[in-house]
């Protein structure tokens, strides 16, 4: 597995833009197309997002993000933060089909992850969380 | 992110550019509530003109369409297209919203 750039930095939507400008210049680097790279944003910024929001409860923390690439096929975004233990997978998949009045946006962040990407992994390891999105380099 | 209004009769038509993230999803709310705060009620939202949108956008989306409809208020959707398209589709949007190609078909349909 090839790392292509690392950053961290503290768990705050302040640093949003620059860990989504570096994810997005990995995937230009990397030959995807406009369309895709705009959904590797899209996703890593709920991934983010959610991290920022939950992960420290209010206490700071910091947040890392790697672009590695896997056999010269597979492109993968891992972030990795030592907040509270957090599957995303295992968060219940939103009601798409309520009505604006019953409609709770809630989930639909970790939704818009799973339906973007080829494929997502977590982990705990240790004190981590450790979240893989990955995107075959190859369609 | 860079947001222009313009009326169309009793109609306000809202041209939202760049990118509605978590960062500037409280802005863009914001701004449509002050236009509900004084007094508008009937929005079209184009959307043609916009690059990104994540779920914390569809957040202040839905929560304005909220306000709206207990004001008895109407908003609709033009011009999407391209990753907002998608992530619209994705989310259900479709299956709330009224959505239009254009902003003449979205004032035109009663």
């Amino acid at each position: 597995m090839e790392v292509l750039s690392t950053i961290r930095v503290p768990a705050k939507l302040d640093h949003l833009h620059a860990l989504i400008g570096m994810v997005s210049n990995c995937a230009k680097e990397q030959g995807l197309g406009e369309k895709r790279i705009n959904e590797i944003e899209v996703a890593a910024e709920e991934a983010l997002v959610n991290i920022f929001h939950y992960a420290y409860q209010g206490q700071g923390g910091d947040v890392e993000i790697s672009c590695k690439v896997e056999r010269g096929r597979t492109f993968i975004i891992e972030i990795i933060d030592a907040g509270m233990p957090f599957d995303p997978l295992a968060v219940s998949e939103p009601d798409t089909t309520l009505d604006v009045a019953e409609r709770q946006v809630g989930g639909i962040g970790v939704f818009l992850i799973k339906k973007l990407m080829d494929e997502v992994t977590y982990r705990r390891d240790g004190n981590k969380n450790i979240l893989a999105l990955a995107v075959d380099l190859r369609t | 992110m860079e947001i222009t209004t313009r009326q169309e009769k009793s109609t306000t038509v809202v041209m939202v550019q760049g990118r509605i993230d978590a960062v500037t999803a409280p802005e863009f709310e914001n701004y449509l509530s002050s236009l509900i705060a004084k007094g508008d009620r009937r929005f079209i939202v184009n959307l043609g003109a916009l690059e990104y949108i994540s779920s914390a956008g569809l957040r202040s989306i839905l929560a304005t369409a909220k306000r709206l409809k207990a004001e008895q208020g109407d908003i609709r959707f033009s011009g999407l297209q391209g990753p907002v398209e998608e992530v619209f589709k994705i989310s259900g949007f479709y299956s709330i919203f009224k959505i239009f190609d254009s902003d003449a078909s979205a004032l035109n349909d009663v």
